[in-house]
C-alpha cells in the first residue's frame, strides 16, 4: 500500500529509519513535535537493523545480541506516535528545508521546521584490479542479502579487506552455515604501532570483548591471511581468481565469490545537495559535514545524526538521534524538553559510545595502494573511466572533481558520485601534490537518487508556470 | 608587487578566456582573472548551445562571426568541445505559432539573414522524427549545434595559457581603479596595471560597471536545466519551442538535455542557487506531452549556471561610455555561450585595431549612457 504524507508541513522530518533516525523520531514524537520518518527500505532498522521486524533468521545468536537491540528501537518509535512512511525516497532537500519524496512512483512535497538528515553511511569504494567484475561485491551487499533473506555464499568465497564489520559479516556468514574459503586481511602493519596510544580507551569500550571473540570465532574455521598488501581480481567476463601479496608472497586462488569491505564512509549525497559544508576528515579518511556539539548543521534547521555526521557505529548513532532531536524540541517546544533525558546525560553517553573510536579509526585506517588506483583500474563504473584516464585529464588542465567531468563524466552517472567521489579526489589531490580538502568534491545536486521523467510531470505546477508561454 | 600587463580581463567564464585568447593571438599579454575557476559559473554549466536561430536582430552579425569559428574550433583550440553540428529547430506547436515563424523568416530575409529557414510538417518530422504527429512545422537554423560547455571554456583558458596569458584563479579581482593611465587591479597581494581593462564578470559584471560609474539595469539570474539517464538515441538537432519554455537536445552518450530557461533562486553570494522543482516539472511536462519516447527516462541531476540578465535582453558588448582603455562584455542573457569565440575575436578587434568589421554597434553600453569620451 502507497500512503502519501498525511500533512504538507512537520516541526520535525527525519530522513532515514536506522539506529539514529530511529532514535531521533521517537524522541521528536515523543516529546509532541509533528514528526514524519521517511525510509527508503521496505521496513525500520537502516543497514545495522536490516529486516529487523522481518527477517526469516530467528535464532537470535546467529545475528547477535547487537542485532537484535534494534527491535526496542523500533518498539519506542511505534509507541511514539511519529509518522513512519518506508519506501519512501527523498530526493531533493533544500536551504528552505523543502523535501521532495517519491513514494509509490508518485512525487510529495514536505516543508518541516526542522530536519534531521540520518541518511547513514555507505562503504567505502574498493578500487582494485577486477572489482568490477560478476563476482566481486561489497561485504555490505552479502550482509544484506544475509539478513533480509537468509542468503549465504556456498560457491568458493574469499573476503577481503579490513575493519569491524569484516569480521562480523564473516561470522554470521559462518553461523548461517555458508562458506569461506579465506580471508585477506588488509590492515597495514604499521597501523597497529599506530593505534596503540589509543589501545586503552578501546580496552575498555563495549566493542573490544565482542570484537575479539569474534575474530577467534571466525579464525577458528577459516585461515585468515594478514599482511595483505596487493589484491586484485581477475576473470573473463566473471570471477575466477583471486591474487595477493603478503609478506612478499604473490598468491593465486580460484575464486567464485570476492567480497570486498575497507569500512564505512558518511552518506554526504543528500546533506552536501542540501548546501552543507563538509570537510575532509584526514582520520577516517572522507568527508564529514560541520556540525555543533547537537548536530546542527551550518544551514539553519538541517542537524545530522549517525554515520552521516562522521562514522562513529551503531551504539553513537542512537544517541546522536536523540541530541539530534533533543535540540529540536529545545528549539520548537522548550516546555516539552524537560521530559527528556538531560542533555549532560546523553553526551555521557555518546561519549561512552564514541570510547575506543580513535583505536578502531587508526588501526583500520585504510592503506593507499587500496584507495587510490593507477592504470587500468576502473575507478569510476558508471562511465567506465580508468586512474590513467584520470590522470590524463588532470595533466591538461582538469584541476578537481567538477572540472573533471567536463573530461570525462566521472560522477555524471546514475551513481553520482558514491562509488567514485572518495577515489577522485584522493587521486586528484595525489597527482597535484595537494590535500583532498583543497582538492574539494563533487557539487551534488538533486535529485539525489534518480526519478522519472513522467513522475516529475504529474507534479503539481505552480500557478505562474502553467500561465508562462514566453521562452526564455 | 605591480606588474605591467597589456590587458586585465576580469571574468574566466567563456567570455573571458575567449578574449584573453584573441589578445594573444593579435601579440598582447593579458592576465585573465577568475574569482572560481574558469567555467564555474555559467559558461561551464550551460545548455550548450551553438545557436544562431531565434536570435535577437541587433546579435545576429556576432552570432554569425561566431558560428565561422566554431565551425572551425579545433584549429583555434586543438580542442574539439565535442562541437557537433546537427542544426537547431523551433518547433510551432500549432497554426497560429507557425506563422510567427514565417513572418520571422521573412524579416530576417529581408535583412539579408538567410540562416534561418521556414519548414512544413514534413521536414519538420523528418528532421525529428520523435516529435508529437500535431506541430505543422516550424524553422531550422542547419549549421548550429552543441557543444560541452565545461570543456569549451576549459579549451580557451588552456589555450590561451598557452600563448602567453597570465591566468589567475582563486581569488577575485578588486580594487579596480585608474591612475596615471593605467588601469590598476589588486588579485590577493599582488597587482596588475594595464591600459586596458575588459570587464567580462557575468553575474558580477554589473557590479563593476556601477561602481566605475555606469550602472545599468541587470539582473542576476539562475537558468535551471536537468540531464536524463541515456536513453535510445531518437534525436540529432537541439529542439526549442516557439511557445512554451522548453530546450531539448539528445547527447552522444544517450542522455537527454532539458532546459528552456525556468529559473531557480541565485545567491551569487555564496556561489549557490536553489532549485524550483515546480517549474521543472513543468518542463518535464512539456517533454511528456511532446516526445513520449521520454516518459520512462529517469532524471538523475538537475542544476543552474549563475549568468547576468539584461533589462532588454541584449549584452552590453564594447567600449565604455566613460573610461578610456575599459571594455565591456556581460549580460548575455541566457544566450552568450555561442557568442563566446567570436565576441573574443571582435573584442580583441575593438581593443587592438580601436574597430572592427562586424556589426556589434547596437549592443554598446551607450545606449544606456550617453557617451562621455
Amino acid at each position: 500500500m502507497t500512503v502519501a504524507p498525511k500533512s504538507e508541513d512537520y516541526d520535525v522530518v527525519v530522513i532515514g529509519a536506522g539506529p539514529a533516525g530511529l532514535a531521533a523520531a521517537a524522541t521528536s514524537a515523543e516529546a509532541g513535535l509533528s514528526t514524519l520518518l521517511l525510509d527508503e527500505n521496505i521496513g525500520p532498522g537502516g543497514q545495522v537493523f536490516r529486516a529487523i521486524s522481518s527477517t526469516p533468521v530467528t535464532d537470535r545468536n546467529q545475528l547477535g545480541a547487537d542485532y537484535w537491540v534494534g527491535a526496542d528501537l523500533v518498539q519506542a518509535l511505534r509507541a511514539s506516535g511519529a509518522e513512519v512512511i518506508h519506501r519512501a525516497t527523498v530526493w531533493s532537500l533544500d536551504r528552505n528545508l523543502e523535501i521532495a519524496v517519491s513514494i509509490g512512483g508518485a512525487s510529495a512535497f514536505v516543508k518541516a521546521k526542522r530536519v534531521i538528515l540520518a541518511t547513514g553511511a555507505l562503504e567505502r569504494p574498493f578500487p582494485i584490479p577486477g572489482w568490477t567484475l560478476p563476482g566481486v561485491m561489497t561485504a555490505g551487499a552479502a550482509q544484506t542479502m544475509l539478513k533480509s533473506s537468509a542468503l549465504v555464499p556456498d560457491g568458493r568465497t574469499v573476503i577481503a579487506g579490513q575493519g569491524p564489520l569484516l569480521w562480523l559479516l564473516a561470522a554470521q556468514i559462518l553461523r548461517l552455515g555458508g562458506r569461506i574459503d579465506r580471508i585477506l586481511d588488509t590492515t597495514e602493519r604499521r597501523n597497529y604501532l599506530a593505534a596503540l596510544p589509543h589501545a586503552f580507551a578501546f580496552l575498555t569500550s563495549p566493542y573490544f570483548a565482542k570484537g575479539l571473540s569474534m575474530m577467534r570465532e571466525v579464525k577458528a574455521k577459516v585461515q585468515v591471511v594478514s599482511g595483505v598488501t596487493e589484491l586484485s581480481a581477475a576473470g573473463d567476463g566473471l570471477l575466477a581468481s583471486v591474487s595477493y601479496v603478503a609478506g612478499r608472497k604473490r598468491e593465486t586462488i580460484p575464486a567464485d565469490l570476492l567480497l570486498l569491505h575497507q569500512g564505512v564512509v558518511p552518506n554526504v549525497n543528500l546533506a552536501m545537495a542540501a548546501g552543507v559544508e563538509h570537510h575532509w576528515d584526514d582520520l577516517q579518511l572522507c568527508w564529514s559535514p560541520v556540525l555543533d556539539a547537537s548536530g546542527n548543521s551550518p544551514v539553519a534547521g538541517i542537524a545530522i545524526a549517525g554515520d552521516g555526521a562522521g562514522i562513529g557505529g551503531a551504539n553513537a548513532a542512537v544517541v546522536r538521534g536523540r541530541i539530534a532531536a533533543r535540540a529540536a524540541v529545545d528549539a520548537l517546544a522548550p516546555a516539552a524538553a524537560a521530559k527528556l533525558p538531560a542533555i549532560a546525560t546523553l553526551r555521557a553517553d555518546l561519549a561512552k559510545a564514541e570510547r575506543g573510536r580513535v583505536f578502531l579509526d587508526t588501526l583500520f585506517r585504510p592503506a593507499p595502494q587500496f584507495r587510490i588506483p593507477s592504470g587500468d583500474t576502473i575507478v569510476c563504473r558508471c562511465e567506465e573511466v580508468t586512474a590513467k584516464d584520470v590522470l590524463d585529464s588532470v595533466a591538461i588542465g582538469a584541476t578537481g572533481p567538477n572540472q573533471l567531468k567536463a573530461y570525462r563524466r566521472t560522477g555524471m552517472g546514475p551513481c553520482q558520485g558514491r562509488l567514485c567521489g572518495l577515489t577522485v579526489t584522493e587521486l586528484i589531490a595525489q597527482a597535484r601534490g595537494k590535500s583532498p580538502q583543497e582538492i574539494g568534491y563533487y557539487r551534488l545536486r538533486a535529485p539525489v537518487k534518480p526519478i522519472t521523467l513522467a513522475e516529475l510531470a504529474a507534479v503539481p505546477k505552480t500557478e505562474a508556470d502553467v500561465k508562462a508561454v514566453v521562452r526564455g | 608587487m605591480t606588474r605591467n600587463v597589456d590587458a586585465i580581463v576580469v571574468g574566466g567564464g567563456i567570455h573571458g578566456c575567449s578574449t584573453a585568447l584573441h589578445l594573444c593571438l593579435a601579440g598582447l599579454k593579458p592576465v585573465l582573472i577568475e574569482k572560481d575557476y574558469a567555467g564555474r559559473h555559467a559558461s561551464g554549466v550551460n545548455a550548450g548551445g551553438v545557436r544562431q536561430l531565434a536570435r535577437h536582430v541587433p546579435e545576429i552579425p556576432l552570432s554569425i562571426r561566431s558560428m565561422g569559428i566554431w565551425e572551425k574550433i579545433s584549429d583555434l583550440l586543438d580542442d574539439n568541445c565535442s562541437f557537433e553540428s546537427h542544426g537547431q529547430v523551433l518547433v510551432a506547436e500549432d497554426e497560429e505559432e507557425l506563422a510567427i515563424c514565417r513572418a520571422r523568416v521573412a524579416e530576417l530575409n529581408a535583412l539579408g539573414f538567410t540562416h534561418e529557414e521556414l519548414i512544413d510538417a514534413t521536414e519538420l518530422r523528418r528532421l525529428v522524427p520523435a516529435v508529437a504527429e500535431t506541430c505543422p512545422g516550424g524553422v531550422v537554423s542547419r549549421r548550429d549545434g552543441a557543444a560541452n560547455p565545461a570543456q569549451t571554456t576549459t579549451a580557451f583558458r588552456r589555450k590561451a595559457e598557452q600563448l602567453g596569458a597570465t591566468v589567475r584563479e582563486g581569488v577575485a579581482a578588486s580594487n579596480i581603479r585608474y591612475s596615471d593611465g593605467l588601469w590598476h587591479v589588486d588579485v590577493g597581494t599582488d597587482s596588475y596595471a594595464a591600459p586596458v581593462l575588459v570587464n567580462a564578470a557575468g553575474a558580477w559584471a554589473g557590479r563593476i560597471a556601477a561602481a566605475l560609474g555606469e550602472a545599468v539595469p541587470v539582473e542576476t539570474v539562475a537558468p535551471m536545466l536537468m540531464i536524463t539517464s541515456r536513453v535510445p538515441h531518437f534525436i540529432d538537432p537541439v529542439v526549442i519551442l516557439r511557445g512554451r519554455k522548453l530546450s531539448f537536445k539528445q547527447f552522444k552518450s544517450g542522455t537527454v538535455l532539458i532546459g528552456g530557461g525556468h529559473l531557480a533562486t541565485p545567491d551569487q553570494d555564496r556561489n549557490e542557487t536553489v532549485l524550483d522543482w515546480k517549474s521543472l516539472a513543468t518542463s518535464a511536462q512539456t517533454v511528456f506531452e511532446l516526445f513520449p519516447v521520454m516518459r520512462s527516462a529517469t532524471i538523475v541531476r538537475a542544476w543552474a549556471g549563475i549568468e547576468a540578465r539584461m533589462k532588454d535582453d541584449l549584452p552590453v558588448f564594447g567600449p565604455s561610455s566613460r573610461h578610456k582603455g575599459l571594455y565591456h562584455q556581460f549580460g548575455f542573457s541566457l544566450h552568450g555561450f555561442q557568442l563566446g569565440p567570436g565576441a573574443g575575436a571582435v573584442m580583441a578587434e575593438l581593443i587592438v585595431n580601436g574597430g572592427t568589421q562586424t556589426r556589434v554597434s547596437d549592443l554598446g553600453i551607450d545606449r544606456f549612457h550617453p557617451s562621455t569620451l
